[in-house]
């Protein structure tokens, strides 16, 4: 849907915030990653599956802003 | 119009996308690569839960794996423990102590040692020695203590129950 005041440059930066978002949340995802595989190996078992959740959420994430990149463009 | 589509080189002809695009291409193929690597995170997080699981539901065989009597003081035996893979050392530091670890190293998994005269466990690789009260890292780059093998002594039989990941309030 594109804005009436939408311009290449306004989109540009738009896309731009949205790439910097995800890697942001590929940073906390790799730290997440590293810390739930350290207190897994250490035998702490119970933050497995936070660790799991919050992830799978920052892969939504992820996602949805790569569909609103591909939207951003294709308008 | 068409004298200027002319001069223009034969493969941004065959190219499909105009140049006013490009930026949004390599913007979209890099969100496309960046959104793929999230995913191999979530499925590396997703792995590690799926063996938790696992290894939640894995019962430890209770065996004899020494006589009480066959190791001196200060002196060690080596078994197998929970598998045939899973090597382990046992000692007997005092009269009546015996005690259990996981013979892998938590660093690089080289297999640790007694060192009677500094009464603990040492990796010859780099240097990482463990307690042999509780097998907690005393030095050296491991940042992990060693499993412990809760052992039970029955009559003249010292007999491995189960393996402790950790330390107790830890």
């Amino acid at each position: 849907m594109r804005q009436p005041n939408s311009t290449p440059t306004r989109r540009l930066t738009a896309i731009d915030g949205a790439m910097a978002l995800i890697v942001l949340l590929l940073i906390v995802q790799m730290w997440l990653l590293s810390a739930t595989l350290d207190a897994y190996l250490a035998g702490h078992t119970e933050v497995v599956l936070p660790g799991a959740l919050i992830s799978g959420a920052c892969f939504l994430g992820c996602g949805a802003l790569y569909l609103f990149v591909v939207r951003l463009e294709t308008a | 119009m068409k004298s200027e589509r002319s001069r223009e080189p034969l493969w941004r002809e065959e190219f499909s996308i105009f140049q006013a695009d490009e930026r949004y291409v390599s913007r979209r193929q890099l969100t496309k690569f960046l959104t793929l690597t999230s995913l191999a995170m979530f499925a590396g997080n997703f792995w590690i839960l799926v063996k938790s699981w696992i290894r939640a539901g894995v019962s430890y065989p209770v065996r004899t794996v020494a006589q009480a009597e066959e190791i001196p003081v200060g002196g060690v035996k080596l078994f197998e423990y929970p598998g045939p893979q899973d090597q382990c050392i046992l000692l007997r530091p005092s009269e009546n102590s015996y005690v259990a670890y996981s013979q892998k190293c938590t660093h690089l998994s080289c297999a640790v040692f007694y060192s009677a005269q500094n009464r603990r466990l040492e990796c010859p690789c780099h240097q990482g020695y463990f307690s042999i009260e509780d097998g907690s890292v005393l030095q050296g780059p491991p940042t992990r203590p060693l499993p412990k093998v809760i052992l039970e002594r029955r009559g003249a039989e010292l007999v491995a129950i189960r393996v402790q990941e950790s330390p107790e309030g830890r």
